[in-house]
C-alpha cells in the first residue's frame, strides 16, 4: 500500500513546527516524542503503521482552528482522528504530518427531546451519545459495531451505518448539522436543528469526506424514541439462493425488520465451533429481527414465519424469551471473533445488489479455491452490504499480499454486478487503488473539484479515497 | 433543444452559447430571461427496476405520474410523498422524477421515511462543461468516494442537469388512519411533536385549519394499536379517519390546499419545531404545517420578508416561493452566512465554469 513519501522540508522543520504549535496551545495538547506519538501511527488497519510528526490533542474548536491555521501557514499535512478504529487506514499518517485526535471533545452541549436532537464535542464515542438519552427512552440509531469505542468525528468522515440502518438509515440520514474547522482555521456551521439545507446540501458532501473537507468538532444529531420492543427468528435454508428469495419476498410483503443478517456456511460452522450458539448445520442462514409492541411483533413474525415455511427451511426458530433472543443473537455477533480465533483475517465490506449474492458467493467460493484461502461471509441481507471474512497467516510470507488480492478481486465483482467497492467502512488506503474500477476519470475529477474548494492547498488527510497518481499535481500544488 | 440521449445531453451543454433554461415539466419558472429551452423529457423511461431490492432506476426525464403508476403496480411507492404544487402556484406541467430530485420536493412522509435525498441512491448528471459524471449507485450501503448524490438533491439544477436516478422505494402499508383533533396551535403543534416522540411510529405529524392531524400507516392489527396508544398518550378527543378520508387530510397538508386561493406572497418556511408557532404568530397571515411544525407555509402580505426573515432569527430559513405586489424586490432565496455563500458560489463555479444554468 503506497503512500506518498515524507517531505524533506517538512521533515527538517519538524523543530519549529512543534514550537508553533505549543506556542498557540496547552502543553499537554502537542505531543511529539517517538514513544508516545507511536500510539498513533495507525488505526483498525493495523498491518500499516507510521509515526506522524506530532499529535495534537485539542479541547475546543478554537484549539483545534488554531493548530490548523499553523499548519496551514506551514504547509503541514494533517490526519484528523476521531478514535481510531478505522478498517481502511483512514487515520493513517505519513511521517510528515500532524495527526488531529479529538477525542479530548466529548461533551455533550444540549439535549433536546422536544425538537429530538442531541448536540456532542464529535469526539464522543457513538455508544455515549445513545447513552446519554436512553435513560429518557431515546437512542441515536446508527450504530456501527465498534460503537463502544469510534467516535461521532469518526462516523461523519464515513458516514457509518450499523445493524439498525436497514430502518432507520445511516449517519447521513440522521445528521442535522455540524460545526467543520477548515484547514485554514476558519469554522463554519453546516445545518442546524431544523430540517432541510437552505442552499446547496454541504452537510450531504461533508458526510462521508473522510476526514477531507474540514474537521468536525461539534455533531447536532437526531435521536429517536425507543421501540417498545424487539425480537428475532433465525431460519435455516439448504441454499444460498432460496435464503436470498426468501428475503426478496419478506421485502416485497411490506416487512421492513430492523435487521436482516446473513451467514453462510463456513462461517456458520467456525461461528459453532466457538461461541456453540447452536445454530444449524446448513448452507445458510437468516436472523431477522423485528421492532413495535408484542403484539405487533407477534403479527410481523406470523407473516415472516409464512413466507419462511413457503420456501422449506431446514429450520425456523422462534424466541420465546429474552434469553433465546439473546442466544439466536450470540452466533452472529461472535461471527468474526469466532474466526479471528481460527485465523488472521482480512474483513471486506463491499455493497451488492441484493439479488446478485447467490452469484456472489458462487464466485467467491471459486475464488477461494483459486487463491488457496478459506472465507466465510456474513452479509447485511436487507441493504446489501457483505462482509467477506478471507483467513490468512500473518505470519506466513507473502500470505497478507494473497489476501489482499483475493480481497481487490472480490471488491471489483461487487462493482461488476452493480454493487460498490465500501458499505460501510470507506475508501481510507484499502480501496484507494481501486477507485478507477468503479468511478470514471470525470466522476473523480467531481468529487476532487469539492476538496478543491474545501481545501484548496490539499492538507487535510492529502493520500486518502483518491489514488495518489490521480492527487499527485493537487497534493504538489 | 430536446435530447434523448445523454450524449446528445452532454453535446447540447457543451455547444450551448449562453444561458439555458432547463425544462422538465414547466412546473417551476426557472432559467435566466433570455435563455434556451432545455428540455429533460426526451431522457425518459426505466432502466431497472427491482421490487424485491426495493430500487428504481429511471432517467431523469420521466413523468412523476408514470414513475408512480409503475411502483403502484407492484404495490410500491415513493417514501417521501411528493406534493403537487401546480394549484398553490398557479402553474400547469407535467412533473419530471429530475425536477422532484432537483427541488429535493419532500412531503409529510418525511417525518418518518426521510426526504428525497435520504431515498436517493444514485445519480448521473451532465455538469456545465458537457462531462457526463455518476455517483452513487444502485445500493443503499454505499460510502466510496465522496457524496454527490445528497449534493445533487435539491441543488435546483444549478449543478448540472440530471439524466438518470437510482432511488430506493418502499412498500404501500396495509392501511392507514389519521387521528384529528381541533386544537389551538401551540397545544396541537405540542400533541405532534409529543407523537413523534413516542414510539409508534407515525408516517404524518401536519397542523392544518385548526386541527392536528397525525398519520399511522402499516399491517392492520399494528395501526389500530398504534391510532388508540397514541389517543390515550395525547388525551382529549380525537377524531379517527381512513382510507380515503384520511388520504384527502393528507393531500390537503401535502399540496397546502388552504392556501392555494389566497392572495399576497407565498412563503416556505424551514423551521426549528418548538419555534413554528411564535414565526407564525410574530407576523400573522394564514399558515400550513407540515413535518410536526418543521415545515411552515405562510401566506402574507407582500413586503413582510424582512419581519419573518428576523423572526426566523437562527431557527431556521425562509424563501418567497410567490412573490405578491410590494415583495418584487424581496430576495426569494434564504439569505446564507457569507463563508457558506463562498463555498456554494465556488462549487457553483466549478461545475458550470461558464455559468450556464445560472438563474
Amino acid at each position: 500500500m503506497q503512500m506518498p513519501a515524507p517531505s524533506q522540508a517538512i521533515l527538517g522543520r519538524k523543530p519549529a513546527i512543534v514550537a508553533a504549535l505549543r506556542d498557540v496551545l496547552p502543553p499537554d495538547a502537542v505531543i511529539d516524542a517517538p514513544e508516545e506519538t507511536r500510539a498513533y501511527e495507525c488505526d483498525a488497519l493495523s498491518a500499516y503503521a507510521c509515526k506522524p510528526l506530532a499529535v495534537v490533542l485539542p479541547r475546543s474548536t478554537a484549539e483545534v482552528a488554531a493548530a490548523l491555521k499553523i499548519c496551514h501557514a506551514m504547509g503541514v499535512p494533517v490526519v484528523p482522528r476521531g478514535s481510531g478504529t478505522s478498517l481502511a487506514g483512514g487515520a493513517l499518517p505519513t511521517a510528515d504530518c500532524v495527526v488531529l485526535a479529538i477525542g479530548r471533545m466529548n461533551r455533550v452541549l444540549e439535549t433536546d427531546y422536544d425538537n429530538r436532537f442531541i448536540r456532542v464535542e464529535a469526539g464522543r464515542t457513538n455508544l455515549a451519545v445513545t447513552g446519554a438519552v436512553e435513560a429518557d427512552g431515546f437512542f441515536y440509531a446508527p450504530d456501527p459495531s465498534s460503537q463502544l469505542a469510534c467516535a461521532i468525528a469518526g462516523n461523519v468522515a464515513m458516514n457509518s451505518g450499523g445493524a439498525h440502518c436497514l430502518k432507520y438509515g445511516v449517519t447521513t440520514n440522521n445528521l442535522l448539522g455540524v460545526t467543520l474547522v477548515q484547514m485554514d482555521g476558519s469554522v463554519i456551521e453546516l445545518g442546524g436543528p431544523w430540517m432541510e439545507a437552505a442552499g446547496l446540501d454541504l452537510l450531504g458532501v461533508v458526510c462521508g469526506s473522510e476526514g477531507q473537507l474540514g474537521v468536525v468538532t461539534e455533531a447536532t444529531l437526531r435521536i429517536l424514541p425507543k421501540p417498545e420492543g424487539a425480537r428475532p427468528v433465525l431460519v435455516g435454508f439448504d441454499s444460498n439462493e432460496i435464503a436470498g428469495a426468501c428475503v426478496s419476498d419478506i421485502i416485497k410483503a411490506g416487512i421492513l425488520p430492523v435487521a436482516i443478517e446473513f451467514m453462510d456456511r463456513p462461517c456458520i460452522r467456525a461461528t459453532e465451533a466457538f461461541a456453540k450458539a447452536g445454530y444449524p448445520d446448513c448452507e445458510a442462514l437468516l436472523i431477522i429481527e423485528v421492532e413495535g409492541s408484542p403484539a405487533e411483533i407477534d403479527e410481523q413474525l406470523a407473516r415472516i414465519k409464512e413466507i419462511a415455511l413457503s420456501h422449506d427451511p431446514v429450520e425456523f426458530r422462534e424466541a420465546r424469551d429474552e434469553d433465546q433472543a439473546r442466544r439466536i443473537w450470540l452466533g452472529r455477533k461472535s461471527a468474526f471473533g469466532a474466526m479471528g480465533q481460527i485465523n488472521d483475517y482480512m474483513c471486506l465490506d463491499g455493497t451488492i445488489p441484493v439479488s446478485s449474492l447467490p452469484y456472489v458467493l458462487r464466485r467467491i467460493a471459486e475464488m477461494s479455491a483459486e487463491f488457496g484461502l478459506d472465507v466465510g461471509n456474513v452479509f447485511h441481507a436487507g441493504d446489501g452490504n457483505m462482509h467477506p471474512l478471507i483467513l490468512y497467516n500473518a505470519n506466513k510470507p507473502g500470505d497478507l499480499e494473497r489476501c489482499e488480492a483475493f480481497g481487490a478481486e472480490i471488491l471489483k465483482l461487487c462493482v461488476e454486478v452493480g454493487g460498490c467497492l465500501t458499505g460501510e467502512h470507506g475508501v481510507g488506503i484499502e480501496k484507494r487503488d481501486l477507485m478507477t474500477v468503479q468511478f470514471a476519470p470525470a466522476d473523480l475529477e467531481a468529487q476532487m473539484r469539492i476538496k478543491d474548494v474545501f481545501d484548496p492547498k490539499w492538507l487535510l488527510n492529502p493520500a486518502k479515497v483518491f489514488p495518489l497518481d490521480t492527487t499527485a499535481s493537487r497534493r504538489a500544488g | 433543444m430536446r435530447p434523448e440521449t445523454e450524449a446528445e445531453l452532454s453535446e447540447a451543454i457543451r455547444g450551448a452559447k449562453g444561458p439555458l433554461a432547463v425544462h422538465g415539466g414547466g412546473t417551476r419558472a426557472i432559467g435566466a430571461p433570455q435563455a434556451q429551452l432545455l428540455e429533460t423529457t426526451g431522457l425518459a423511461g426505466v432502466e431497472l427496476y427491482e421490487p424485491g431490492a426495493l430500487t428504481l432506476v429511471v432517467r431523469a426525464g420521466t413523468a412523476l405520474a408514470d414513475v408512480e403508476a409503475l411502483l403502484a403496480s407492484e404495490q410500491q411507492r415513493l417514501s417521501f410523498e411528493v406534493p403537487d404544487m401546480r394549484a398553490l402556484l398557479g402553474r400547469d406541467g407535467v412533473s419530471t422524477i429530475g425536477g422532484v430530485v432537483a427541488a429535493n420536493a419532500s412531503g409529510p412522509r418525511r417525518v418518518q421515511g426521510g426526504a428525497c435525498r435520504d431515498s436517493l441512491l444514485g445519480v448521473r448528471f451532465v455538469d456545465g462543461t458537457g462531462a457526463v459524471v455518476k455517483n452513487g449507485g444502485r445500493v443503499m450501503k454505499n460510502v466510496t468516494g465522496y457524496d454527490l448524490v445528497k449534493l445533487m438533491a435539491g441543488s435546483r439544477g444549478q449543478l448540472g442537469v440530471l439524466s438518470a436516478l437510482s432511488l430506493r422505494v418502499q412498500a404501500l402499508p396495509e392501511t392507514e388512519v389519521t387521528i384529528a383533533a381541533e386544537r389551538p396551535l401551540e397545544a396541537g403543534l405540542a400533541a405532534l411533536r409529543a407523537a413523534l416522540s413516542s414510539p409508534f411510529d407515525i408516517s404524518g405529524a401536519g397542523y392544518d385549519r385548526g386541527r392536528a392531524l397525525i398519520r399511522i400507516e402499516g399491517m392492520a392489527g399494528s395501526v389500530a394499536y398504534r391510532a388508540e396508544a397514541l389517543r390515550q398518550r395525547l388525551g382529549g378527543e380525537w377524531a379517527v379517519f381512513s382510507g380515503q378520508e384520511s388520504a384527502a387530510l393528507w393531500a390537503g397538508v401535502r399540496d397546502v390546499a388552504a392556501l392555494q386561493d389566497g392572495a399576497g406572497s407565498l412563503w416556505r418556511v424551514i423551521a426549528k419545531q418548538t419555534e413554528a408557532a411564535r414565526i407564525a404568530g410574530a407576523v400573522g397571515g394564514r399558515a400550513v404545517f407540515d413535518w410536526g411544525g418543521g415545515l411552515i407555509w405562510l401566506l402574507l402580505p407582500g413586503g413582510m420578508g424582512h419581519d419573518l426573515r428576523r423572526a426566523l432569527g437562527d431557527s431556521g430559513h425562509a424563501s418567497l416561493w410567490r412573490p405578491s405586489a410590494g415583495d418584487e424586490t424581496t430576495p426569494t432565496a434564504p439569505e446564507e452566512p457569507p463563508a457558506i455563500a463562498a463555498l456554494s458560489r465556488a462549487i457553483r463555479a466549478r461545475f458550470d465554469p461558464r455559468q450556464i444554468f445560472a438563474t
